[in-house]
C-alpha cells in the first residue's frame, strides 16, 4: 500500500495538525466540500487562524441562492464571483487494459475573500486545485494553490476554460479535455457527453439543511472518458464513467452540520443515484438524493428517503462501507471502497475514492467523507 | 564508669616502617574524675587522647564510654560523638578565625543541637569574656584564645573532657589561671577530665595521673 | 547543623572579602568571556537564520534573469501554465529597510513571516489591505506602512503580500526571481522553451552565506572555547585557593563532630551559590562584552559578507542558561577534584607535602602522556587535514598538547638551571621553583594558551592585512570607477571619456555555475592594466594573450581550490570549452570568479551590457574629468568612485573584520593574567612554610619578596618562550589549513617580530602585575608567622 502525497504536502501535514481540527470548531456553520473551500486559504498562514475566525458566519456582501432558478448555459458554467464557494468537481470510474480499476478526480475549488474580482494581485478570489488518482493499491495526490487576477487560475465560461497552473478542463462541455500532475503522477483525458445536463433539488435548488441552507447545484453524470494515467509503474491506457458536478453558494450549511458522505452511484441498468448525508451535532443526519434516469429524468428526494449507515471502518476509523437505501427506488446495496486508504492529505483532509455497489443494483460509483480528520 | 579503655593498641606505618605507637594500653575514669596523662614525646600520649576521642580509632583493643563502644563506630557515629559526648581541648585552641568569640564559644552547642544560653552564660562570665564576645579569635592574646576554646568545649556539657597540652602555648602565669578555670569549670560541669601534658606540676593537680611510657602505661 | 556549619562557612567570606572577590571575579570573568562569545555567536546565528527562514536562502534554487533585471510578471504566469511550481519574489529597499514581497499561496512551507502578534488577517495580508511583517527595530523605521510585529523577520527587512510591495516599490508587474519548490510535476515544459531568458541558480548559491559566515563563527568560537580553557584554569585555582585557604578550619570542624558527608554537601552547596552569583554576574558581564563586541560583529558580518545582523543585542534563555551551566559546571569540574581531596584528607594528619609531591610526580606524568598523544596527533593532522573540522581538531591537539607539555618543559629547563646554578641561595631558588611549579602550572597553561592565540591570531591578522593592501594596489589600479543607469549613460560616458583618457576598461559580468560553483564570469578589455598589475598563483605561456584572443580563461583561487581545477583543465561557459591559462588570486571575494576576452563575453552573454566602467587617466585629471562628466553628459559625481575611496573603503572593512578579534585578544590575555594571580596567591599561604627556613637562614624578607616577584616573571619569561614556536605554528594553521577551508584561499604568512617583541612584554607586565602583590604580602609577612612554623607541629 502506498498513499502518494505531492507538493501540497509540506502545507497539508501543519494545516492538519492545526487549523483544520480547530476549524472545525471554529467554524461549526460548515462541512464537506465546504470546510475545504472555506479553510484552504489558511493553510499557507496557518497561525493567522485567529484572524479568521468569522468567516464561517460572514455572508454579508454575498448573494444567497434562491428557489427555482434558471440556469443561463454558458455563462453559469463560468465564476459567479459574488457567491463565495464554488467547484467544478470531477471524479471518474476508470478501467485499465487489464480490467484493473481505477479512479480519478479533478477538481478546482474558487472561495472569495469578497464578493469582487480584479486583475491583478488585489483580487480576493482564492483557488485551489485537488487531483487525484486512485488505484486498488495506491493512492496518488496534488493540491495546488493559486488567487486570482493574475491569471495564475481561474475558470471563463465561454470558450469554457477552468485551470490553475498546468491543470485545465477545457471545451464545450460536449467534449472536454483534462491534465493535471503531481510529482509522481500525471494525466490527459478526453471526455465526452452521452447525455443531458441534471439538476439537483428543485431546479438546481439544493437545500442543505432544515434550516434552509442551500445551494445551486448542477452535474454532468453521462461523461464517457478516456486517455492515459501516468503513474510510477508506467503509463496505463484507461476508460470508464465521469462525473462532473457543479455547486456555488455562499452559506449552505447550518451552524450543526460537522461532515457530510456523498455518493454518486452508477448502476449497471443506467439507472443514477445522486446521495449526500450531512452529520449533525445532535446525532442526527440530514440526507438528499436524486435519482437520474438512464435518460436524464432526474426524481429529487429531501430529507429521509435516502440513508446510508456505516458498516465496516478503516484503521483511522474512516468509513469505508457503506448500506444505502432507497427505498422508493428498492435499493438497498453495500458500497464499498476499491482502496480503503484513498485519503486526500491535502490542506484540508478528506477521503474521495472510488467505491463498488452490491446488493440490490450493482455497480460502481465514487465516495467522498469529510469530517473524519 | 564513665571511661573504659582496655588493651588498646595503635600502630602507625612511617617512612622506616610501621611503628607500634600504643601497645595494649588499659585505662578507667569514672566521671567528676580528673586524669592527668604524662610522657615524653612519641610516648603515645597524644594518640591515646585522639582515640579516645573519636578522632582515629585503635587497631585493637576496646573503648567505651557509658558502657558503649566506640571503636567500633563509624564516621558519622564518632563525628556525633565529638559533637555531644567528648569535647577535645585543642594546644593549638583551633578556633575559627572567621567567627566571632561569641559565636565561637556557641558553636559546638549549637552543633550538638544542646545550646543553653544560660549555662553559656555562666561560661562566659566565670572566663572573663564577656567584653570580648564581639571580638575576632585573631584580636584575643593566647590565654584568652584558649578560654575560648575551653568554653566552646564545655558549652554542650559534654560527660567527658579531653585536653591535649591545652596550657602548652601560654606562658606560665597565663597557663596557670587558665588551668584554674578549666578544672573550676569542668568540675562545675560534672564531666570527666583526660589531660595530656608533659607538665608535672599541672598533672599533680588532678585527682589522678597515669604516666605513658614507649606505648604503655607505668 | 547545617545552619551554624554555614554560617561558619560563609563567615570565612565576610572576614576574607579579598577571597571572595577573586573567587567571584573569576567564576565570573570565566563565565563572561564565554557567554559574551556566544552571545555574539547566537545573536548573529539567529539573524541568519531569520534571514534564511524569510527568504528561503539557500535551501531553494531559483530563477533568475541572467541580466538581473526583474522578469515580467507574464513570465512567472507562463512558467506556472507550464507545470513549473515556482513562487515569486520581488524585493527592492524602501527607507533604507530590504522590503520582501512574496506569494503566500504559492511559497513554499517555512517561508514567510512564520508568526505574528496579535490578530492579523489573512484578507489583509491577501487582498493588499496593507500589512506588513517586522521586526520591532524595523517597524520603528517604517512610520508610514502598517507593520505588524512579527519578532522571527529577518533584521531589517519588512515582508508583505507581492502585490502591494510591487506598488510600494514601484515595480508593477515586475518579479526579481522564482522560488523553485523541491518537488516538481511529472510533466513539465522545458524551462528555455517557456523562459529563455531566465536561469536558474542553485540553491547555496548568490546569496548564501552561511558557508562564509561560518568560518567567522568557527573563529569565534574557537576562542569561546579557548576562553573557556582559560577559565576553567582560573575556576580551579580561585576554588584551589578557597579549599587550600580553608583547610585547617575544616578540619576544626569535623574535629568538633561535623560529619564529612555533610561538610562536603555543605561545602558544595555553598559553591553552587557562588557559581550561581558569580553566573549570573558573568553572564551580565558577558552581555556587556557582547553588546560592545555585537555593532562590529554586525558591521563586520555586513562589510564582509553582505549578511544582515541585527546591531542589538535580545537577552536569549538560551545563552543565560549556558552562561550558567559553564559556571556550574566548570565549577563542578574544578571542584571535583578539591572536595575529592578534601573527603580523603586525614581529620589527623598535618599536610603531606611529601605524599602530594608523589601524586603530583604521578599526575606529571600522565599529563605527558598526553601532551605526547595529542602533539603526535597534531603533527598527523598538520598534513592531513583538509576541512574546518580537521583544521580545528590541529588547532585544538596542538593547543591542548603544547598546555599539557609545558610543566615538563619548565621543570627540565629549571632542573638544568639548578644545576648551573653555583650560589647557595641561587640552588635554593631553582629548587624552590621547581617545586611551586605544580601548583602554578594551570595558571602558566592559561598564560600559554593566551599567548600562543595571541600570537598566533595577531600573525594571521597582519598577514592578512599585508597580503590584502598589496592586493588591493595590484587589482584597483584604475584611476576612476563609474557607475551608468542604462545603457545610454554607458554610451555617453564612452563617447565622452574615449578622447579624454588613456584608457576605458568595461567591468561586466554574469553570474554562472563553473563546476558546481557560483561563480562570476567577467569579460575585460585587452590593457595593460591587467597584464601588468594582475599577479598569477599559477599560469601557462601567455595567458593573457590566449584570454584576450578569447582561447582561454583565467580563474580565481577560490574557483580553482573548491573544484579542484588548475591551469590546463578545461572549464565550459554558455556551451563553449575554456582551457584554464592561469590562476590568480583573489582575496576577500566570497565566490568564484572567472575572467574571459570582452569578445568572446560579448558572444556569449549578448545580453549583458556593462555599466561600470575602469577609466585611466592622469589622476590628477580626474576630478576636472569627473566635474566635466557631469556638465557633459549628466552622469553625476556620486556615480563615480575615486580608487583611493574603494581602497580605504576595502580597508576599512577588513580593519572591522579583526576588531573582534583584538578585543578578544587583550580579554584573554587579562585573563590569564589574572589566572596567575589567583594561582600565587593561593600559593602564597602555602608557602610561608617553605621560606620560613630560608628565612632563618638570613634572607631578609624583602629579599624573599623580591625573588617571588623575580621568580613569576622568569617563569612567564620561559612560558612566553614556548608560547612564541607555539603560536607560530598555530598561525601557520590558521593561515594554511583552516583558511584555505574556510575561505578557499591561501595566505602567504609573514613574520612580525616587533609584535611579538611587545606581547611578550605585555605578558611579562601581567605576570609581574599578577605577582607584585603576592610578593608584597609575602615581603611583610609577620616575623611570628614564620616562626610560627616552627613552633607548630600541625
Amino acid at each position: 500500500m502506498n498513499v502518494s502525497v505531492t507538493e501540497g504536502s509540506d502545507r497539508s501535514r501543519a494545516s492538519r495538525e492545526a487549523p483544520a481540527r480547530g476549524g472545525d470548531r471554529a467554524l461549526p456553520g460548515v462541512a464537506g466540500r465546504y470546510i475545504a473551500a472555506l479553510l484552504f486559504v489558511l493553510a499557507p498562514v496557518q497561525a493567522m487562524a485567529q484572524g479568521f475566525a468569522g468567516l464561517g458566519t460572514e455572508v454579508e456582501g454575498f448573494a444567497r441562492p434562491a428557489p427555482d432558478p434558471v440556469f443561463d448555459f454558458p455563462t453559469d458554467h463560468g465564476p459567479h464571483n459574488d457567491y463565495r464557494i464554488e467547484w467544478w468537481y470531477l471524479t471518474a470510474n476508470l478501467e485499465g487494459p487489464d480490467g484493473t480499476p481505477y479512479g480519478l478526480q479533478w477538481t478546482l475549488f474558487r472561495n472569495a475573500m469578497a464578493p469582487s474580482e480584479s486583475d491583478d494581485w488585489r483580487s480576493p478570489q482564492l483557488w485551489m486545485g485537488h487531483a487525484a488518482v486512485t488505484t486498488p493499491d495506491a493512492h496518488y495526490v496534488a493540491e495546488r494553490l493559486g488567487r486570482g487576477g493574475i491569471g495564475q487560475a481561474g475558470v471563463i465560461a465561454d470558450p469554457f476554460e477552468a485551470w490553475i497552473d498546468d491543470w485545465t478542463l477545457r471545451g464545450d462541455w460536449e467534449t472536454l479535455q483534462m491534465t493535471a500532475s503531481g510529482s509522481d503522477f500525471a494525466y490527459d483525458m478526453a471526455l465526452t457527453a452521452q447525455g443531458p445536463l441534471v439538476l439537483h433539488g428543485q431546479q438546481g435548488y439544493s437545500v442543505k439543511s432544515a434550516e434552509g441552507q442551500a445551494s445551486y447545484y448542477y452535474s454532468q453524470p453521462f461523461f464517457q472518458i478516456d486517455g492515459v494515467l501516468q503513474l510510477p509503474e508506467g503509463d496505463i491506457p484507461v476508460t470508464g464513467n465521469a462525473w462532473l458536478d457543479r455547486e456555488w453558494s455562499s452559506q449552505p450549511l447550518a451552524d450543526n452540520q460537522t461532515g457530510w458522505d456523498w455518493f454518486s452511484l452508477s448502476f449497471d441498468d443506467g439507472n443514477k443515484l445522486m446521495g449526500f448525508r450531512l452529520q449533525q451535532t445532535d446525532g442526527s443526519d440530514f440526507t438528499s438524493a436524486t435519482w437520474i434516469a438512464p435518460d436524464g429524468q432526474t426524481t429529487p428526494y429531501s430529507n429521509g428517503a435516502f440513508s446510508a449507515t456505516p458498516l465496516a471502518t478503516n484503521a483511522d476509523d474512516v468509513p469505508i462501507r457503506w448500506q444505502v437505501t432507497l427505498p422508493q427506488h428498492g435499493v438497498d446495496v453495500t458500497v464499498a471502497a476499491i482502496n480503503e486508504n484513498a485519503w486526500m492529505a491535502t490542506s484540508i483532509p478528506y477521503w474521495e475514492g472510488p467505491v463498488t455497489v452490491t446488493g440490490s443494483h450493482a455497480g460502481i460509483g465514487y465516495l467522498e467523507m469529510t469530517g473524519y480528520d | 564508669m564513665l571511661l573504659v579503655a582496655e588493651n588498646i593498641h595503635k600502630t602507625y606505618t612511617t617512612a622506616d616502617g610501621p611503628f607500634e605507637v600504643l601497645r595494649g594500653v588499659d585505662l578507667r575514669l569514672d566521671k567528676g574524675e580528673t586524669l592527668a596523662l604524662t610522657g615524653e614525646s612519641g610516648s603515645g600520649k597524644s594518640t591515646l587522647l585522639h582515640l579516645i576521642g573519636g578522632l582515629d580509632t585503635p587497631d585493637q583493643g576496646t573503648i567505651s564510654l557509658d558502657g558503649k563502644d566506640i571503636a567500633t563506630l563509624d564516621d558519622n557515629g564518632r563525628a556525633a560523638l565529638r559533637r555531644g559526648t567528648v569535647g577535645v581541648v585543642f594546644q593549638q585552641f583551633n578556633l575559627i578565625p572567621s567567627l566571632k568569640v561569641a559565636d565561637n564559644i556557641a558553636f559546638q552547642a549549637r552543633l550538638a543541637d544542646a545550646h543553653d544560653p544560660d549555662w553559656t552564660g555562666h561560661l562566659v562570665t566565670e572566663m572573663g569574656l564577656n567584653d570580648h564576645l564581639n571580638k575576632y579569635p585573631e584580636q584575643l592574646s593566647g590565654g584568652q584564645q584558649q578560654r575560648v576554646a575551653i568554653a566552646r568545649t564545655l558549652a554542650p556539657r559534654p560527660r567527658l573532657v579531653l585536653a591535649d597540652e591545652p596550657t602548652g602555648n601560654l606562658d606560665e602565669d597565663t597557663a596557670a589561671i587558665v588551668m584554674d578555670l578549666m578544672l573550676e569549670l569542668v568540675a562545675a560541669s560534672g564531666a570527666g577530665l583526660l589531660m595530656v601534658t608533659h607538665s608535672q606540676a599541672l598533672a599533680a593537680r588532678l585527682s589522678r595521673r597515669l604516666h605513658l611510657k614507649a606505648g604503655q602505661i607505668i | 547543623m547545617t545552619v551554624v556549619t554555614l554560617q561558619a562557612l560563609l563567615s570565612h567570606w565576610w572576614r576574607n572579602p579579598l577571597q571572595l572577590f577573586t573567587l567571584l571575579a573569576g567564576l565570573a570573568l570565566a563565565t563572561a568571556l564565554w557567554s559574551g562569545v556566544q552571545a555574539v555567536n547566537a545573536e548573529a546565528r539567529a539573524s541568519y537564520d531569520a534571514a534564511a527562514a524569510t527568504l528561503g536562502e539557500g535551501q531553494y534554487d531559483r530563477l533568475i534573469r541572467a541580466d538581473g533585471q526583474p522578469m515580467a510578471q507574464s513570465t512567472y504566469i507562463a512558467l506556472r501554465r507550464a507545470g513549473w511550481l515556482v513562487s515569486p519574489v520581488v524585493q527592492g529597499r524602501y527607507q533604507g529597510v530590504r522590503i520582501i514581497g512574496v506569494d503566500v499561496l504559492t511559497a513554499p512551507g517555512g517561508l514567510g513571516p512564520a508568526r505574528s502578534e496579535g490578530g492579523t488577517s489573512i484578507g489583509a495580508f491577501l487582498a493588499g489591505a496593507g500589512q506588513f511583517f517586522a521586526n520591532a527595530e524595523t517597524a520603528a523605521r517604517l512610520p508610514g506602512l502598517n507593520v505588524v510585529l512579527a519578532p522571527d523577520t529577518a533584521p531589517n527587512t519588512a515582508i508583505s503580500d507581492i502585490g502591494l510591495v510591487q506598488q510600494l516599490l514601484g515595480k508593477e508587474d515586475l518579479i526579481d526571481s522564482l522560488i523553485v519548490l523541491p518537488r516538481q510535476p511529472k510533466t513539465q515544459a522545458e524551462l528555455a522553451m517557456v523562459a529563455p531568458e531566465l536561469t536558474r541558480q542553485q540553491a547555496q548559491a548568490g546569496t548564501d552565506i552561511g558557508r562564509l559566515t561560518d568560518s567567522f563563527h568557527l573563529n569565534l568560537t574557537a576562542f569561546g572555547l579557548l576562553s573557556f580553557a582559560v577559565g576553567i584554569f582560573i575556576v580551579h585555582g580561585a576554588i584551589g585557593l578557597a579549599f587550600e585557604q580553608r583547610r585547617p578550619v575544616v578540619r576544626t570542624l569535623r574535629a568538633l563532630g561535623l560529619p564529612l558527608g555533610r561538610l562536603i554537601v555543605l561545602m558544595a552547596a555553598e559553591l553552587v551559590l557562588f557559581a550561581l552569583v558569580a553566573g549570573g554576574i558573568g553572564v551580565a558581564l558577558g552581555y556587556v562584552i557582547a553588546a560592545l563586541l555585537l555593532p562590529d560583529v554586525a558591521a563586520t558580518l555586513r562589510g564582509l559578507y553582505g549578511a544582515d545582523v541585527a546591531g542589538t543585542l535580545q537577552l536569549r534563555p538560551v545563552w543565560w542558561l549556558s552562561g550558567l551551566g559553564i559556571a556550574l559546571g566548570g565549577t563542578a569540574l574544578a571542584a571535583s577534584g578539591a572536595l575529592y581531596q578534601l573527603a580523603r584528607m586525614p581529620l589527623l594528619a598535618a599536610a603531606q607535602p611529601r605524599a602530594m609531591a608523589m601524586a603530583a610526580g604521578r599526575r606529571a606524568w600522565l599529563q605527558g602522556a598526553g601532551a605526547a598523544i595529542l602533539l603526535m596527533l597534531a603533527a598527523i593532522l598538520m598534513f592531513t587535514a583538509d576541512g574546518l573540522v580537521g583544521g580545528f581538531a590541529l588547532l585544538a591537539s596542538l593547543l591542548i598538547g603544547a598546555a599539557l607539555a609545558l610543566p615538563l618543559i619548565l621543570d627540565r629547563c629549571l632542573a638544568f638551571a639548578s644545576r648551573l646554578a653555583k650560589s647557595v641561595r641561587a640552588q635554593w631558588f631553582w629548587a624552590d621553583t621547581r617545586q611551586q611549579l605544580p601548583g602554578l602550572s594551570l595558571a602558566l597553561m592559561a598564560l600559554l594558551l593566551a599567548m600562543a592565540a595571541n600570537v598566533g591570531v595577531s600573525t594571521m591578522v597582519s598577514s592578512f592585512r599585508l597580503t590584502f593592501v598589496d592586493f588591493l594596489d595590484q587589482r584597483l589600479s584604475s584611476e576612476l570607477y563609474i557607475r551608468t543607469e542604462d545603457a545610454a549613460q554607458s554610451a555617453a560616458l564612452i563617447e565622452f571619456a574615449t578622447p579624454r583618457v588613456d584608457a576605458i576598461l568595461p567591468i561586466q559580468s554574469a553570474d554562472v555555475t563553473v563546476a558546481g560553483q557560483p561563480t562570476e564570469v567577467f569579460g575585460a578589455r585587452d590593457h595593460a592594466t591587467y597584464r601588468d598589475n594582475w599577479v598569477f598563483l599559477q599560469s601557462a605561456d601567455a595567458a593573457w594573450d590566449t584570454t584576450f584572443a578569447g582561447e582561454t580563461v583565467l580563474i580565481n583561487e577560490q574557483l580553482s581550490r573548491r573544484s579542484g581545477l588548475g591551469v590546463g583543465d578545461v572549464i565550459a561557459l554558455q556551451g563553449q570549452d575554456f582551457a584554464i591559462a592561469g590562476v590568480y588570486g583573489d582575496y576577500g571575494n566570497p565566490i568564484g570568479q572567472a575572467v574571459i576576452g570582452e569578445a568572446i563575453f560579448a558572444q556569449l552573454y549578448p545580453d549583458v551590457t556593462a555599466q561600470s566602467f575602469g577609466i585611466r587617466l592622469e589622476p590628477a585629471a580626474a576630478p576636472d574629468f569627473v566635474a566635466d562628466l557631469d556638465a557633459e553628459t549628466g552622469i553625476r559625481p556620486g556615480q563615480s568612485i575615486n580608487q583611493a575611496g574603494i581602497k580605504a573603503m576595502s580597508l576599512s572593512i577588513f580593519e572591522r573584520t579583526f576588531t573582534v578579534t583584538t578585543a578578544l585578544n587583550i580579554l584573554t590575555l587579562a585573563v590569564a593574567g589574572f589566572a596567575i594571580l589567583m594561582s600565587l596567591l593561593t600559593l602564597a599561604s602555602m608557602r610561608v612554610p617553605q621560606l620560613a627556613p630560608a628565612w632563618a637562614m638570613g634572607m631578609t624578607r624583602s629579599q624573599l619578596g623580591q625573588l617571588e616577584l623575580v621568580r613569576a616573571v622568569m617563569l612567564a619569561c620561559l612560558t612566553a618562550l614556548v608560547a612564541l614556536p607555539l603560536g607560530l605554528v598555530l598561525a601557520w594553521a590558521l593561515l594554511a589549513v583552516v583558511n584555505v577551508a574556510a575561505f578557499g584561499w591561501k595566505l602567504p604568512m609573514y613574520l612580525f617580530p616587533l609584535d611579538y617583541a611587545r606581547l611578550g612584554l605585555f605578558a611579562l607586565l601581567a605576570a609581574a602585575l599578577a605577582a607584585s602583590w603576592p610578593a608584597r604580602r609575602l615581603a611583610r609577612t609577620p616575623p611570628a608567622d614564620l616562626l610560627k612554623v616552627f613552633s607548630n607541629e600541625r
